[in-house]
């Protein structure tokens, strides 16, 4: 695998409050031999403001997508979130060459231009399947996670809109449990899998969302899962950080820990819970360690 | 039933997204296949794409409801008709924010990547801690570049009425 080499796009969500899933991300990657590269000067990928103005969206994603383009390399997200707008515009604009015309004359004002062509946008798990490969995944566990039942939560926008996503099947999504079994650990089917966290919508209703996440957790709980795994920052919050808030709401007790699957593969790996910052989640992980983990 | 603006659909005709609207034969398919839906008595797509095909421009555009979608896209992938439903739905949210109606929120996130090219204010002691933990200091985002942007799309004007 050598020469996998990625600009890293952090995004603002997980520089703002999921340190844990950034810090488990680089260490894994790195351990799997992945090249990271900081990404000078980048903005807000422009998800946030589609809502206000399309427009605004469009030209900070195809800016971001500029940077990249200068160094030629191929952007790796963390976020599912950042991952889906960049992949999605940047396939757009080049499919469309009036849309193309159109940003790039916005660009201009900065001195930018669009090319096309000459990058790609990859989320974390699509990276691990399609770049680095099941195999040699699996082949950097040393310690099997064997026993362990969990389940996955993959984060709408790893998945959908399908046609500009193009990764597993959005319907009966595999690959994330693929990469969950790598670790020896169990991956379980619930009710309601793919269902949206709520997470986008949290500034604008304070109960659907919580109703929401919660009746994924009561699913999850429902078949026994000692752990949820997540690969996105605003899944992780709505599960991991609302929990008690939650279970206050819904008088109901889950106490399921929620881990970002970095760290699951990174305890695999061999490193520490500290290591992969297990002590900064909300919810309490060290229950699902075993014996041989448990330092 | 004031307030139907028959031209509102042929106005719609030529933004991007709505082009396959007038498809859409209310099947119902976008609100039973809707997580948020399911734990709501006010989000119907369905009903919302309805309304926006009978011209009921102004109620669309106040409705509360508009704001509900979280963009999982399970809609698009399963209309029939090819209706990019959560399309329309930006579409009709960029409309009432010309019409000067956005909740707080987009307020504050557009206010935040204007102020820092990110969409959250990101506490000082935050960025220090990242260095202390052997992260990589955070790349500053050129807000000279967003600025200019948002300037030319005239989108500064809707951050900066947070301030009033």
């Amino acid at each position: 695998m050598a020469g996998l080499k990625y600009l890293l796009f952090l995004g603002c969500a997980i520089p703002y409050r999921m340190p844990s899933y950034e810090v488990s991300s680089r260490k894994m990657l790195e351990r799997l031999g992945v090249e990271l590269v900081e990404m000078p000067e980048f903005n807000c990928c422009g998800l946030p403001i589609d809502s206000v103005d399309h427009d605004a969206m469009l030209v900070l994603a195809a800016r971001n997508l500029c940077l990249a383009e200068q160094q030629g390399l191929d952007i790796l997200t963390l976020c599912p979130g950042c991952a889906g707008t960049l992949r999605k515009v940047n396939l757009s604009l080049q499919e469309d060459k009036k849309l193309k015309e159109h940003v790039n004359g916005i660009l201009k004002e900065i001195c930018m231009e669009f090319k096309g062509g000459k990058i790609r946008v990859r989320h974390l798990i699509q990276a691990l399947v399609e770049d680095v490969g099941l195999e040699k995944v699996k082949e950097a566990v040393v310690k099997p996670l064997t026993g362990l039942r969990v389940a996955e939560h993959n984060g709408c926008h790893v998945l959908r809109p399908a046609k500009y996503i193009g990764f597993d099947d959005p319907e009966n999504p595999v690959l994330l449990k693929k990469l969950i079994e790598a670790t020896g650990a169990e991956c379980l089917d619930y009710m309601y899998e793919t269902d949206c966290c709520g997470a986008p919508i949290v500034g604008v209703n304070d109960k659907i969302p919580l109703y929401l996440a919660g009746d994924k957790l009561r699913n999850v709980k429902a078949v026994k899962a000692e752990a949820l795994i997540t690969v996105c920052p605003f899944c992780h919050m709505m599960f991991d950080i609302n929990q008690p808030r939650i279970e206050r709401l819904l008088s109901e007790k889950f106490g399921i820990p929620v881990l970002h699957y970095p760290q699951l593969l990174g305890l695999a790996m061999g490193f520490t819970p500290k290591e992969m910052a297990l002590d900064e989640l909300r919810v309490d992980a060290t229950k699902i360690l075993k014996p041989n983990q448990q330092h | 039933m004031g307030d139907l603006d028959p031209k509102f659909k042929y106005e719609l005709s030529k933004v991007p997204c709505f082009e396959k609207l007038r498809l859409c034969f209310q099947c119902g398919t976008c609100t039973a296949d809707c997580p948020i839906s399911r734990f709501s008595d006010v989000y119907h797509p369905r009903r919302l794409l309805r309304m926006t095909q009978l011209g009921m421009k102004d109620r669309v555009l106040c409705s509360e409801s508009l704001w509900l979608c979280a963009t999982c896209f399970t809609c698009v992938d399963h209309c029939p008709q090819g209706v990019d439903i959560a399309g329309v739905l930006r579409a009709l949210r960029n409309m009432a924010v010309k019409e000067g109606i956005i909740p707080p929120v987009f307020r504050e996130l557009t206010a935040n990547i204007l102020k820092t090219g990110y969409a959250y204010r990101i506490p000082e002691l935050r960025l220090k801690k990242r260095m202390k933990r052997g992260l990589p200091a955070l790349p500053k985002a050129n807000t000279d570049d967003v600025a200019r942007l948002f300037d030319v799309l005239a989108v500064s004007k809707v951050a900066k009425k947070e301030k009033q």
